[in-house]
């Protein structure tokens, strides 16, 4: 592969996957049979170039790294011979922050990190800290947040989509998709009252029950929504310009993918059926029929097709939570934990004691360390949250799921093109804000 | 491309006899106590008095275990056929607001083909060295992980090959910003946090080490040279 220099004068085509798992790069030629036959590197026609090496930094502010991330590269003509990630520039010390705040202050925090999925970051941090107090919530608690992490898991899969067409020169499925984004956020507004900072979860609840009407809107939702995926399926899925872009690059044997700590749908993509919901399920996820999808390559093109299906089983998780959606109470019946109605707090003396202790002191979980990881869009996502039995935790860490895949982008990129590295790059669905948190 | 035939999906629980029952959402989970990770009774069997302690807490099963050790340990959970802990969660530290109480540096495990997870803890006293052997060479996952935990502890993770700060820039000179003796605003005052930003050398981003790699040194101005290579860092 590094001998060959000058990859303009020859036909480039990716053959297959070597013994590593890596993309071979061959000039091919048609022998008379009709087959394709490697031919052997061309003379090199500028000598004198032979071994020159180029730095190409991308980034911090560039458009196709999806936020301020930062790639030094190495070029040997096209060929990406070494990539070093620069990351930090969105730091600004969550874990920190959350040391010094209530666990129900945390929820705004968690909104801000991953940002495309920030409702189901209030999930899963409520679980987290659910965990913590010894809590069980409500069954009609447990079906709306299975409905608000499919919710966002559809508009993360989204925005992920849209963009990286955007990145691979293909512009109109963006525009279908962003709409159907739109969709889901007019109905996230009905219910919570915010689109992108939702702040949903409260600890032993949620911050408001459905209102009248919401659950036919999202029936009607989805049923509309496959047929966008439909119309998306047939522009993308066989396009030769998407084949051509995205197969073949980045790949991943399902042993590396778990040595590199990959996970989510890059993981699955590389061959390995470990879901969060279905392996150390939450929110009595094993109760609902869904299937996870899993690729063969562990390349871009795979992650396509995974993300691509997880949409499909994300509606079909949304229906069967519509269908067994039980009435009764959202929040637990423990106002020692959760605000007690202001009607109440207003009305009755003990109500205004648990107000006043909450608001002031806020609720105290016993002394006890808990990790509680959820599947997020982009893998397993995870709050390890360690209390001292005072109301703010002693450590608060997120398990980022992006940062852990983007540390395997030097590997990933190494021996493409330069042109592939935007794609590969957005094959792993990097939020910066979750990276640096 | 067609799939190659050889081609098998990785299944987790696959290490479970056939016919178990399948995963279930934990519920009623008492805060001590209640089943103990199998995985504990084959540590202590096979590595003795290096497994110090063994806590159940709310359902998940912590083992302190001797810091020296900890990289050994974690080589056989990952490579022991009947514990296959092949993917590493997390790697992160804890340090209580009980200043004698010893610094925590923590391991998220999964074992996919049992479906177990495991948290290994190794303690670090005050006073002592905050170094841990580095599980870098079992899982390439930890680099990051462990680049970060040094960033915000000064853990020192002994055998990662490169252990440099990852979110703060390399001449950060406050500290470490997640122990407790860091205050919430920073070590330096507002005025000299702004004063030092003013002064970096945007240039001196592009570092000797970064750029040497590609032989473009010598391409640089003059001037940068000369600054880069009497000893200047990135963003000093």
């Amino acid at each position: 592969m590094a001998t060959i220099k000058r990859t303009v004068e020859v036909e480039l085509s990716t053959t297959g996957l070597d013994a590593q798992g890596r993309p071979q790069r061959v000039p091919l030629a048609v022998a008379e049979d009709g087959s394709t036959v490697a031919v052997a590197a061309p003379p090199s026609l500028e000598p004198e170039l032979e071994g020159e090496h180029m730095l190409i930094n991308i980034g911090p502010q560039h458009p196709a790294t999806h936020g301020v991330l930062r790639l030094v590269l190495e070029l040997d003509g096209e060929t990406v011979v070494r990539c070093i990630p620069h990351i930090g520039y969105l730091h600004c010390g969550f874990e920190k922050i959350g040391e010094y705040r209530q666990y129900n202050q945390i929820i705004p925090w968690t909104d801000r990190e991953d940002y495309l999925n920030s409702i189901g970051n209030n999930v899963a941090f409520a679980l987290g800290a659910e965990r913590l107090f010894g809590i069980e919530i409500t069954e009609r608690c447990t079906v709306l947040r299975v409905i608000a992490m499919e919710l966002s898991r559809i508009i993360s899969h989204l925005v992920w989509l849209g963009t990286t067409c955007i990145d691979i020169g293909a512009f109109t499925p963006f525009l279908w998709l962003f709409q159907e984004r739109e969709n889901v956020y007019a109905l996230l507004e009905r219910w919570i009252g915010a689109r992108l900072t939702t702040t949903a979860t409260r600890v032993g609840g949620m911050a408001a029950d459905l209102p009248n009407g919401w659950t036919e809107q999202l029936q009607t939702f989805i049923t509309l929504f496959p047929k966008t995926l439909d119309e998306v399926d047939r522009v993308l899925t066989r396009n030769g310009i998407w084949v051509g872009r995205t197969v073949g690059l980045g790949a991943m044997t399902a042993e590396e993918a778990l040595n590199y700590g990959l996970s989510g749908a890059m993981l699955r993509a590389s061959g390995v059926a470990y879901d969060v919901r279905k392996d150390f399920p939450y929110l009595d996820y094993e109760t609902y029929d869904f299937d996870v999808p899993v690729g063969t390559n562990g390349d871009v093109y795979d992650r396509f097709l995974v993300r691509f299906e997880e949409l499909r089983q994300s509606v079909r998780i949304l229906e069967q939570a519509l269908r067994r959606l039980p009435d009764g109470p959202v929040n637990i019946d423990d106002h020692r934990v959760i605000l007690p109605p202001k009607s109440k707090a207003t009305s009755e003396m003990e109500s205004m004691i648990h107000h006043f202790k909450q608001v002031m002191e806020g609720p105290r979980p016993p002394i006890g360390e808990a990790y509680v990881a959820v599947e997020s869009p982009k893998g397993e996502k995870g709050y390890y949250m360690v209390s001292d039995g005072t109301s703010k935790p002693v450590r608060w860490r997120i398990r980022p799921p992006s940062f852990v895949n983007l540390s395997a982008i030097p590997r990933m990129v190494e021996g493409h093109l330069l042109s592939d590295v935007i794609a590969i790059n957005a094959s792993i669905d990097i939020v910066m804000g979750e990276i640096d948190r | 491309m067609s799939p190659s035939s050889s081609f098998a999906p990785v299944i987790p629980g696959s290490g479970l006899p056939a016919g178990s029952p399948a995963a279930t959402t934990p519920k009623q989970i008492p805060h001590r106590g209640g089943p103990v990770n199998p995985t504990v009774d084959a540590l202590r069997e096979k590595f003795g008095a290096a497994i110090q302690r063994v806590d159940v807490v709310w359902g998940e099963t912590s083992v302190v275990v001797e810091r020296s050790r900890v990289a050994e340990i974690v080589r056989w959970l990952h490579d022991d056929p009947g514990q296959s802990y092949v993917y590493l969660s997390d790697v992160t530290a804890v340090e209580f607001r009980d200043v004698e109480q010893p610094l925590e540096v923590v391991w998220h495990l999964r074992s996919l083909a049992f479906r177990r997870f495991i948290r290994l803890k190794a303690l670090l006293p005050k006073g002592t060295p905050l170094e841990v052997p580095s599980v870098y060479p079992i899982f390439k996952s930890a680099d990051w992980m462990e680049r970060e935990c040094y960033d915000m502890f000064g853990v020192k993770f002994v055998g990662h090959p490169d252990l440099r700060r990852l979110l703060m820039w390399e001449g950060y000179k406050e500290g470490f910003p997640l122990r407790k003796d860091f205050p919430l605003r920073g070590r330096f005052s507002r005025a000299e946090q702004l004063r030092q930003a003013l002064a970096a050398n945007p240039e001196a981003r592009y570092s000797k080490e970064e750029l040497s790699i590609a032989d473009a040194f010598e391409d640089l101005p003059q001037d940068m040279r000369a600054r880069l290579r009497s000893g200047e860092k990135t963003g000093e």
